[in-house]
Formats: structure tokens, C-alpha cells, sequence
């Protein structure tokens, strides 16, 4: 830590670089994958060719006497385990229960594991396997009519109506009514997952990289009925994971190849597996309504969004739901709708929900604003509602239309004539855009252990998973102010089941909820630290629970809320499109290391561009599967794409939290496609409401003055 | 290196970081599964072992390369840097000071690919090398300014997924800029 | 991965002798391309002939002032190289758009013109490809085509040749030369190919893509000597602004005397199973006023064979939008 101040107070709101920082620019910090142990046995996934069949069998022997091919691993001889329980965060996707039937609900779903001593060996041999399927007919296409589509619930209900829609559509002088879509986009976190498993001592030890040891350990000892505490997962380092490392597939086919073997077993997905075995975001259709008076005042607001899902498990990308935090109407119509088909099962993807939803929200308001002549910003501020439109709960905290005002200040907005296709600079079409962005604000239960040493350090047991985060850093910061000692006294320790209960780096929800934690604990130690207790030889420590203090929380609106900008430069000629400049003003809590933090809210904002101009995976209708399921195939936005980004904030602590913090790992990423798009639109006079915006595209559409 | 002519492994010596390690290799080996899994020299990453990411960037003979696409069989006789070779003991190589000072990462699964490159863009750089959106490649136009948008370009092979490029650019600058007044001085 | 034999060949005679014994051989410049494929399982050598220290690294300038380009060059070096950048810049921003640093240092000039389309049937070998498995079809007709071939395709294949040098090498007549071992001497023969024939037509055999004779090794391209390719320039268009392979592309080179074009060459990439050299455009510029209209219509001229597949005929507006842009571009410069 280069700036770590000397006196105690205030290292929350302090840029600090990470604890962690010089074992990533070295080398030195070890990943999942990287652990050696004796006697390894490395294990290949064999995924199914075909979208919709029976296994018929498969040819093990040839494969078995390939050189140093120890087992192969299938329906026909692997461990049963249990998928009828009721885990963390729900009923498990039988995704991840492998090799437990012989039904293929999809194409890349996994059918064997083939072990061998090294990974040469095993890949050749995975490749050799032949599999013998049933083939039957599929379906896996989102854009045909679905009148099977239904609700499904997820963090709200599916459906909330308020108020007579069709009546103040009728009623409003100016109306927007139109379709947007989004694709299938994967997360791609640059670490591939990888898990290795081992029994020790009657334990069974797995070092993975995920998103939360706790519940990792959780799921597997209740797939695997095992006694919780005698499953241990570790994951120090995690290269990414926006909301793909839970438990999937090659974790349980780690242990279920150790339980068999008695040997270490290591399971790392390819990258193209990683496009069926890791989740994704489902694609979404999404139709807004909006209905206004002349003076931009919302009458009628209706977002109906549908996604897709497997024939196995339910997920639901519930794009429809941020309307029901951003806006208020007389009608106020928000439903969610699912599609099953033959494909994997989506998941959890940065900003889950809000990120395609403001795409669709965020435009439909740009065009509102258009109709009724109003500065994009203003029509926001005409429609911001004292209370949750839908709910009509208070908010914790509602700084929307502050971010926008210094945004605007900061962007330059005032200057901007809004009439597009104006902007020229050589054979460039120039324009800006902007949009608000929102997500909920939680926190989730967890314990901590903070133990002052007997050399005058502190240890903080944590079981926070930093997965780029900066999460290590941050506790180091919350502890070392509630201690009311020096960072550098402060030594934090994550990512580790053993350390205990504790929420998951999920839902912009983690290092909130870990603070929260460590907060108790730190704070009662000082206290019995001031009594003036001499420190034995094994220190003091003090443990905590922020269940009861959570569940204590005043039913209110907590959201983050920001404001985005983006100026764009189209190329009418090549339909090119490049992002000049981007700004985002949040209003997102106390920030708890601003030199992360900005980081992380450019880092979404980047994913923002990804996902308005690049990210698009492809499944070919006819076979079923993807096409082009690689990183030269999917793009995600590179170096040369990504402009200088500033991010910053107002002041926003969270009266209800003990550190004053929200969450800021998703926000960024909200909106930031409907800036951009909405920027295409000022440039080109051409609306974009398909992501994302290629240069066919907009070659195609064309350029309207 | 002599393999028999028929044999799918040989026995190699492979010079890295300025030691020479022997081991036998599968031929299918890839220089990056050598580093990983023969040499635990693990700093170098395996983002998605097709070269289509740059986590597993390394310098073959002073120029960076994927170690991915680079057999191990065919390294042989080639000097090797990783990510482990380049601090001076404690003394942080001024590209790792500069990520490290400006947050040039998040993960940091990507990082020591991009820093093995970012160190290879100064290089080339330095040698006068045009890019894709140098505007005038003709050598009398001279070597353009490393600026932003050069440093972009340079440094495209390396993706980022957390999205810390804006970091990461200003980090290379940054060194970039340590090494000329370097020089300068 | 099947297991292979590998051999490091110091000589040119040494590396045809390898390959000449081992019908399952291949040779091995950079790996950028073929260690890939091996991985995805597409190619699948017994033998590999690492041809990379062969002494083909050397890029000179020809006694009639055009260039010699060894086949072992990276690319990097041929796009670092001052006579290239000097003599045929569109070559150099060529390279230079491909791929990434770290994959122009590895690659060769020979690799890179050897390389396998990026149609993502090709590469996954749990789909149909006639161009990997004769008479397995091709499912890109029927599906995912939005950057396949609109010019010089069959019903058999749609598939692009993915090489960003190459398009600039055709613009600029290069010559592909080769060797060969002799079966029954063992010294090594020699042979020439224009780049302009070294593509064969895709027809129903796209698995057969070039007119190298079996086990032949290309040791060089040379480069006619080109005036006209000094004034000259790539400008590529991909789905991100770099790391990516071209929607479309376009090597040209313009003289322009007294507001007519004196020569032009031009040459398209991303739009068909080689480098596409654009004769009849050139037909048409040759000797009309270098005007926007003229550019216009040439670029109609060559695109009108053009036979798009449903989701890709954006192509025909892109390239004819190229045309005109790089043009216009080139005869201002003239102008100035």
C-alpha cells in the first residue's frame, strides 16, 4: 500500500492500492488451477454433439487402454447424488448434477469426464470418446412466437399491474410503443473455470475458483450428502467471475473423479466449454409502452420483457423489473415472461435483469424524449418519483437527478443541440447520449472473526471471495477504521469455507455484507480492547453474525442510482462505431476505496460498450449449438474500443448501513448500452434497438437527418 | 535435441528467465502448459489456450508471443521471460510498479499477460515500429507518439474481461513515459 | 491432440526430405494457425517439420526495385520493414491490421498465406464442413453466414480466406515461389506461382485450396516492382476496433494524372474463399476521371457478380463504400 495513512482515522473513502497487488503483477498469486499436488489426475469433460437426444451408449474400452487414461467417468457408472434440496439460493440447476441420467436437454451438455495423467492425454482421449445418441428433434430458437411463454417470479413477482393501461395510452399525447432485443451474451471471466478436488483425511478439499467458498461447500456436501463440515473449498484468487462461479459441472465431476480414484483430480473447463457448462444471459424481447402528456409527464408505463431458459431449470432474466424502481405512471404494467427451450441454463450475469432492461427502458425514454421535445435529462427529472412507483415505499436514498446534473455539468451537456445527424468531423457522424442507470442495494448475512494479536496486529477472518473486486483491500480498510488502527495492522483473510458464513460476491451485495461483519466484530473487540485486558498469547477474538442486524432493516427502496454518458463517432460508410468518451456519475454509497472503486464503475461501463457494440453469441438453428464459441468468435470489446472512461460520484452514504456503503459492482454496466445507443440515434438520426449495434446494422439502417 | 525420428516426446532444455531447466515433453505440449505444469511457473495464465486472449503472453527472445500456440518442443534453443523474470528481486520492473500504483488490473488473471506485453509495446515502440492506426507508415514519416490511441492499439492482443483497460493504458503511459525521461536523462 | 513427431529441419532440402517421408506431416512455421487447429482437432499431423529457422528470414530489395520476401518473416518484421512500409504501404497497415502483437512475431509470411478460414463451421469438428469433410455439407448456407462469401463462392462452401497480407500481396501481383522434393533424385525442384492462381476456385472441392503441389514448401514471395504502390493503403472493418478478423477490407493503390487514373490496383479481403483481386473494377478506373462517380462505378462494376446469402449482403454495400472512401482518399493525397 503506497498512500496507507499513518494516523488511523478515515482509510474508508482513502485510495489504497491492493494488499494483494504486488502478488498479481509478479506472478505470484496462484489461481485455482495453479495448486500443485502429488499424483494429480487431470479430468476432460466430454460434452453431447446433439441438442436433444437419449445417450445410447458410449465406447469406453478403446479409450480406456489410450496411454494413461485412468478412468472414464458416466451416466452409466457415476456416483448418484442429490439434486432435491433446497441450497442457497434455491433448488440447484441439475446442469451441474452430472452424469446422473441419459437424457440430453442440450447441445454441450456434459457426458463424461475422462481422467488421465496428464491433460494431453486426457484431452486426445476425450476427443476420441465415441458416444452413441438418440437423436430427437429441438428447438432452440428465441425469435419465433412463443405462446407458451409464462411468468415466473423471481426477486419480485412476475407480473404487477397498476392502474388502467390501455385507458392512459389513450389518453397521452405523445406515445412510444416499440420492440427491443438483446442477445445471448456470456460472461467470459478471463480465468476459465477450474476446480481441483481431493480427499484428506476423511475431508474432502477442493481448491476452486468461485464467487463464495460457503456456498460452493454447502451445495456439494448437500449434493453429495456429506456432513458440512467435512467439506472444505478454497478459492484465494478468482480471475473473474461476474456471476458464473456458483456450482457447475466440473466441480462435481472433480469429486466425483476423486471419490473413485482416491487421488487428486483437476477439472478446468476450455473456453469452449465454458459457452455451454458456465451460464449465460438469456436473450431477451422486450416491449415498452410509454404513454406521457405533451409536458413529458408518464400516464402509462408498460415493459413486458421475455427470456429463455433450459427444459431442466428455471432462470429468469426479469428485464422488466427496473421500471418498477425507475419511473412512476398512472399505469404501470411490468411482467416477466420465461420461454423454455433446448439450450443451457442461463444464470446470473453482471447486473442480472437491470443490465438488458435499462437497454430497453433507458432507450424507450430517449425516444420518448424526442417526441415530446424535451432534453433527455429533464423528462427524467419530470418522472422521478418521490417514493418506489410500484411499491410505494420510501427510498433509502434517491440521487438520480444530482448524478445527472453533474453529469451534465462534467459531460458538457449544455451545449448539445438535440436534432441528430448533425455532428460532422470529416467522414464521422457525431453524437452523445445519455441514460440512468439503478441497482438494488442489499446486503446479505454473514459472520466474521477479527482477532487482535498479541503483537498489537489484527487478524480479520473473512469468508469474502475477491474476484477482482478489491474486496481483500476493502475489508482491510472497514476493519482497520472500526479497530481504529493503521491498514498495514490489519491482516484479512478470504476466500475459504472454513472461515465460515458469509454472503457471496453476488448482487453488488458482497463487500456490503462483509463489511457489515466485520464492522460487529471489530467494533466489540475495540471495546473489550479498551477495557485494557492484557492479549494471551492466542489473541483476542471476537466473532460476529449480521443475520439479526440484517434482517432488522426498515422495509425501504434501497437502490444505487447513476447517470451515463457517452459521445460516439459512426462511420455511415463502414457502419463502424466508436465510443469517443464515456462518463458516469453514481450515487452508489460510501465508497469504500475510490482507487477500486472507480475501477470497478469504469470496468461496468466498459461492459457497457462490450455489450452495445460487440457481445452476440450465436447458436445455429438447425444443430442447435453455438456457433463460433470462442473469444475470437464472441467479442468482447478490446483494448483499441475502449476510450478514456471517467467514472466518479456524489455523496451518498447509506444512513441504514454501518459503513454507509450500497454496492457498486453492477451499476456500471446499467444503462451504459442505452447511452450509447441513444448516442448511434444522435449521430445517425437512426433508432438501434437490436444490440448489439454492428456495422451491418448500421450500414444497413442507414442515416436519417 | 535429437528425438528419435518417430518420437512423440523429447527431452528438452528450455531457457527461462536466464535458467535452463531440462525436462522431458509430450510434443504436444505447448510452451504454456510447460511453464504451468511441468515448471510451476503458473504466473503465466491460460485465458483461453487458442490465442485469442494474450493472458499467456511471455517474450520469446525479447518479443512478446502467446505461449499458448508456442510448442514447448519448439522453444527449445530461445531465451524465455516470464512474468516471474522480470522484478529485480524486490525492485518491481517499472511496467509491474506502474499497474501495480495505477490499479492496472482487477482480477488479475490477465495481468501478467498484459504486462509482458505492455513491456514489448514500449519495446517496439522504441524501435521505431508502426501500428494499425499509425497514420503515415512510411519511414520517413517517423515514429508517431506513443499516445493513447497507440497504446490501445499495441495493446489490443491482451483482453481484459473486468474491463480495466482504461488503467492498464494509463500504466503503460505511465511507464512509457518513466523510460523515455530514462533515457532522456 | 494426437501424438506427433517433431523434427526441427535446418535446411530447405532437409525440411522437404522430412515431409516427403510422412504423408501425415506438416510443416510448422509459427504454430499461430496450426497448433490452434490441432487443439480444435481439425488438423490432426502425425509429423510436424518446424521450417522456422529455415534460412528464409531475409526481405530484399530486387534488383528492378521490387522486394524478396523470405518465407519465414514474421510479420511483424515485414511490416516493421523500411522498403515495405516505404515501397508498398498497404502491405505494412495490412500486417499490421492482423491479429495482434504477440501473434504477428510468431507468424510467418509462408504460414500466413496458408492459413484456414475462420468460418466457424470449419473450426468445430462436431459440425458439418465440407471444406474439412468432403460431402458433409455446409451448414453456413442455411445458418450462421453473416461474414461469409459474397463473391467466388459455391453451393459447396461460403467460406472466407481470413488474411489481411494476402489482400494487399494480391493487390501488388506478388509470386509465390516454392520447392518441392523430387521423389526419385531427392534434389529439390523449384516452381513459381502468382498469387493470382495459387487460390484454386472453391467449385465442389473446398477442401482443395491451393495450387501447391503436395509437400511443396514455400520459401518466398516476391514483389514486382509497383511505382503505383506507393501511394497506396489497407483499411480494414471489423466488429471491434482491433483483435479481430475483417468483415471487409480493401488493399488500393491509385496514380492519378492530370485528374484521370493513370494505374490503380485494387484487391478485397473478407469477401471470398482467397484474396479477391478486383480486375473489372480496375478495368473500369484504368484511364477514367478519378472522381467519386467513376469510383462508384467501378466498385459496381466488380460487385455485380456478387451473389449475397441472406444475412450477409451488407457486404455488397460495404465493399462498394470502401471502394469510393479509399479512393477518394488516395486521390486527394495525389491531389495535394
Amino acid at each position: 500500500m503506497t498512500t496507507a495513512p499513518t494516523a488511523r482515522e478515515n482509510a474508508v473513502g482513502t485510495a489504497h492500492t491492493r494488499v494483494e497487488g504486488r502478488d498479481k503483477v509478479t506472478g505470484a498469486a496462484r489461481y485455482a488451477g495453479e495448486i500443485p499436488f502429488a499424483d494429480l489426475a487431470h479430468g476432460w469433460l466430454v460434452l453431447s454433439t446433439v441438442a436433444r437426444g437419449r445417450i445410447r451408449s458410449i465406447d469406453t474400452a478403446d479409450v480406456l487402454a489410450m496411454p494413461g487414461v485412468v478412468a472414464v467417468l458416466h451416466h452409466g457408472n457415476a456416483p448418484r447424488v442429490e439434486t432435491g434440496y433446497v441450497g442457497m439460493l434455491g433448488v440447484p440447476d441439475p446442469t451441474s448434477a452430472v452424469f446422473q441420467h441419459d437424457r440430453v436437454p442440450h447441445a454441450g451438455w456434459p457426458v463424461a469426464l475422462v481422467v488421465a495423467d496428464t491433460s494431453e492425454q486426457a484431452r486426445e482421449a476425450a476427443e476420441a470418446l465415441v458416444v452413441h445418441y438418440e437423436q430427437e428433434p429441438h428447438d432452440v430458437d428465441f425469435t419465433g412466437e412463443h405462446p407458451d411463454a409464462y411468468p415466473v417470479d423471481s426477486h419480485g413477482p412476475a407480473v404487477i399491474e397498476k392502474g388502467d393501461l390501455e385507458a392512459e395510452l389513450a389518453a397521452s399525447a405523445v406515445v412510444v410503443d416499440a420492440e427491443y432485443t438483446t442477445p445471448e451474451e456470456h460472461h467470459n471471466p478471463m480465468e476459465p473455470h477450474a476446480a481441483t478436488a481431493r480427499w484428506d483425511g476423511g475431508r474432502l478439499e477442493l481448491v476452486d475458483s468461485n464467487q463464495g467458498t460457503f456456498w460452493v461447500a454447502s451445495e456439494l456436501a448437500k449434493m453429495f450428502s456429506l456432513d458440512p463440515a467435512s467439506v472444505r473449498v478454497r478459492s484465494e484468487h478468482v480471475g473473474g467471475g461476474f456471476g458464473s462461479k456458483g456450482l457447475r459441472a466440473h466441480q462435481v465431476a472433480a469429486v466425483m473423479a476423486a471419490t473413485e480414484l482416491h487421488r487428486p483430480v483437476r477439472v478446468v473447463m476450455t473456453r469452449r466449454q465454458m459457452f455451454s457448462l458456465a451460464g449465460y444471459r438469456s436473450p431477451t424481447r422486450q416491449r415498452l409502452r410509454l404513454g406521457a402528456d405533451a409536458d413529458g409527464r408518464l400516464r402509462a408505463l408498460e415493459h413486458r420483457s421475455l427470456s429463455a431458459t433450459s427444459t431442466v431449470h428455471e432462470f429468469i432474466e426479469s428485464a422488466a423489473g427496473p421500471a418498477r424502481t425507475m419511473y412512476g405512471a398512472d399505469a404501470h404494467h411490468t411482467a416477466n415472461r420465461l420461454v423454455r427451450l433446448d439450450v443451457p441454463t442461463p444464470t446470473w450475469m453482471r447486473a442480472p435483469g437491470e443490465a438488458p432492461g435499462s437497454f430497453a427502458l433507458e432507450s424507450a425514454f430517449d425516444e420518448l424524449a424526442e417526441k415530446c421535445g424535451l432534453d433527455p435529462i429533464e423528462l427524467r427529472a419530470r418522472n422521478d418519483p418521490e417514493a418506489g412507483p410500484v411499491s410505494g415505499l420510501p427510498f433509502s436514498g434517491r440521487n438520480l437527478i444530482a448524478c445527472f446534473r453533474e453529469g451534465a455539468r462534467r459531460f458538457g451537456w449544455a451545449d448539445r443541440d438535440p436534432r441528430p445527424g448533425l455532428r460532422r468531423e470529416g467522414r464521422l457522424l457525431l453524437g452523445t447520449g445519455t441514460a440512468a442507470a439503478s441497482f438494488p442495494a442489499g446486503a446479505g448475512p454473514s459472520t466474521a472473526a477479527v482477532t487482535a494479536e498479541a503483537d498489537g496486529t489484527y487478524t480479520v477472518r473473512i469468508n469474502a471471495a475477491d474476484i477482482g473486486t478489491g474486496a481483500r483491500t476493502a475489508m482491510t480498510l472497514v476493519a482497520a477504521d472500526a479497530l481504529r488502527t493503521a491498514p498495514d495492522q490489519v491482516r484479512v483473510r478470504i476466500g475459504d469455507s472454513d472461515l465460515g458464513p458469509a454472503f457471496i460476491a453476488g448482487g453488488s451485495m458482497g463487500t456490503r455484507s462483509w463489511a457489515w461483519a466485520v464492522t460487529i466484530a471489530a467494533e466489540e473487540l475495540r471495546e473489550r480492547l479498551a477495557l485494557g485486558a492484557d492479549i494471551p498469547p492466542e489473541g483476542i477474538t471476537v466473532r460476529s453474525d449480521s443475520t439479526e442486524a440484517i434482517g432488522a432493516l426498515a422495509q425501504k427502496e434501497r437502490h444505487s442510482f447513476g447517470a451515463q454518458f457517452a459521445e460516439v463517432a459512426v462511420d455511415p460508410a463502414t457502419g463502424e462505431v466508436r465510443v469517443r468518451r464515456m462518463l458516469g456519475i453514481f450515487a452508489a454509497g460510501r465508497i469504500v476505496n475510490p482507487l477500486t472503486a472507480r475501477n470497478q464503475f469504469v470496468g461496468g461501463m466498459t461492459w457497457g460498450i462490450s455489450m452495445a457494440l460487440h457481445e452476440e453469441a450465436v447458436r445455429d438453428r438447425a444443430l442447435g449449438s453455438h456457433y463460433g464459441a470462442d473469444l475470437a468468435g464472441y467479442h468482447v470489446a478490446a483494448h483499441a474500443d475502449v476510450p478514456a472512461i471517467e467514472a466518479d460520484w456524489i455523496d451518498d452514504p447509506d444512513p441504514d448501513d454501518p459503513v454507509g456503503i450500497k454496492g457498486i459492482g453492477e451499476i456500471g454496466i446499467v444503462g451504459a448500452a442505452a447511452a450509447i445507443a441513444n448516442a448511434v440515434w444522435h449521430a445517425t438520426g437512426v433508432r438501434h434497438r437490436d444490440l448489439p449495434i454492428r456495422p451491418d446494422r448500421v450500414l444497413m439502417a442507414g442515416v436519417r437527418a | 535435441m535429437a528425438p528419435a525420428p518417430s518420437s512423440t516426446s523429447s527431452d528438452i532444455t528450455l531457457n527461462i528467465n536466464g535458467e535452463k531447466h531440462t525436462l522431458p515433453v509430450d510434443h504436444r505440449t505447448t510452451l504454456l502448459d510447460a511453464l504451468r505444469e511441468r515448471l510451476d511457473l503458473t504466473g503465466t495464465k491460460k485465458g483461453c489456450d487458442q490465442g485469442q486472449c494474450g493472458a499467456c503472453t511471455v517474450l520469446l527472445d525479447g518479443r512478446r508471443a502467446v505461449s499458448c500456440l508456442q510448442l514447448a518442443v519448439a522453444a527449445e534453443g530461445r531465451e524465455i521471460t516470464t512474468i516471474e523474470g522480470l522484478a529485480d528481486g524486490d525492485r518491481l520492473h517499472p511496467v509491474q510498479q506502474a499497474f501495480l500504483d495505477l490499479d492496472g488490473y482487477q482480477c488479475g488473471y490477465c495481468t501478467p499477460g498484459q504486462i509482458c506485453s505492455a513491456i514489448a509495446v514500449i519495446e517496439e515502440h522504441a524501435a521505431g515500429w508502426p501500428s494499425a492506426v499509425t497514420d503515415d507508415v512510411r519511414p520517413e514519416a517517423g515514429p508517431p507518439p506513443l499516445s493513447p490511441e497507440e497504446i490501445r492499439e499495441r495493446m489490443s492482443g491482451n483482453l481484459c474481461r473486468c474491463g480495466a483497460y482504461v488503467s492498464i493504458a494509463q500504466a503503460v503511459a505511465r511507464a512509457a513515459e518513466a523510460k523515455t525521461g530514462e533515457a532522456a536523462a | 491432440m494426437r501424438e506427433f513427431a517433431y523434427d526441427r529441419a535446418l535446411d530447405v532440402s532437409g525440411a522437404l526430405a522430412l515431409l516427403d517421408a510422412d504423408p501425415d506431416a506438416r510443416f510448422l512455421g509459427g504454430g499461430t494457425n496450426l497448433v490452434d487447429l490441432m487443439k480444435t482437432g481439425v488438423e490432426r499431423p502425425a509429423r510436424l517439420v518446424d521450417v522456422r529457422e529455415l534460412p528464409l528470414d531475409d526481405i530484399e530489395v530486387t534488383p528492378d526495385g521490387g522486394l524478396r520476401i523470405g518465407a519465414t518473416v514474421t510479420n511483424s518484421d515485414l511490416a516493421a520493414h523500411p522498403e515495405v512500409r516505404r515501397r508498398y504501404p498497404a502491405l505494412a497497415q495490412a500486417v499490421l491490421a492482423g491479429a495482434s502483437g504477440q501473434l504477428r512475431n510468431m507468424a510467418t509470411v509462408g504460414g500466413n498465406l496458408l492459413q484456414r478460414t475462420r468460418c466457424g463451421y470449419f473450426a468445430d469438428v462436431t459440425k458439418p464442413c465440407n471444406k474439412r469433410v468432403p460431402g458433409s455439407g455446409c451448414p453456413a448456407i442455411e445458418g450462421e453466414h453473416h461474414n461469409h462469401a459474397i463473391l467466388g463462392a459455391s453451393e459447396h462452401c461460403v467460406a472466407t480466406h481470413p488474411s489481411d497480407m494476402g489482400v494487399a500481396l494480391t493487390a501488388f501481383d506478388a509470386v509465390v515461389s516454392y520447392r518441392t522434393a523430387d521423389g526419385s533424385a531427392g534434389a529439390p525442384r523449384g516452381g513459381e506461382l502468382p498469387l493470382a492462381d495459387f487460390y484454386l476456385p472453391v467449385g465442389d472441392t473446398p477442401h482443395r485450396e491451393t495450387a501447391l503441389p503436395p509437400g511443396a514448401l514455400i520459401t518466398g514471395v516476391t514483389l514486382p516492382p509497383a511505382p503505383v504502390a506507393a501511394h497506396s493503403r489497407y483499411r480494414k472493418v471489423r466488429e471491434r476496433a482491433s483483435y479481430a478478423f475483417a468483415i471487409g477490407s480493401i488493399a488500393a493503390a491509385l496514380d492519378v494524372r492530370d485528374g484521370a487514373v493513370r494505374e490503380v490496383r485494387l484487391a478485397f479481403g473478407a469477401v471470398a474463399s482467397r484474396p479477391w483481386r478486383a480486375t473489372a473494377a480496375e478495368r473500369v478506373l484504368t484511364g477514367a476521371p478519378a472522381d467519386a462517380e467513376t469510383f462508384a462505378a467501378a466498385a459496381d462494376a466488380e460487385l455485380a457478380a456478387a451473389k449475397p446469402l441472406p444475412h450477409n449482403a451488407y457486404k455488397v454495400t460495404l465493399m462498394r463504400n470502401l471502394v469510393v472512401a479509399v479512393l477518394t482518399e488516395l486521390a486527394e493525397e495525389a491531389a495535394r
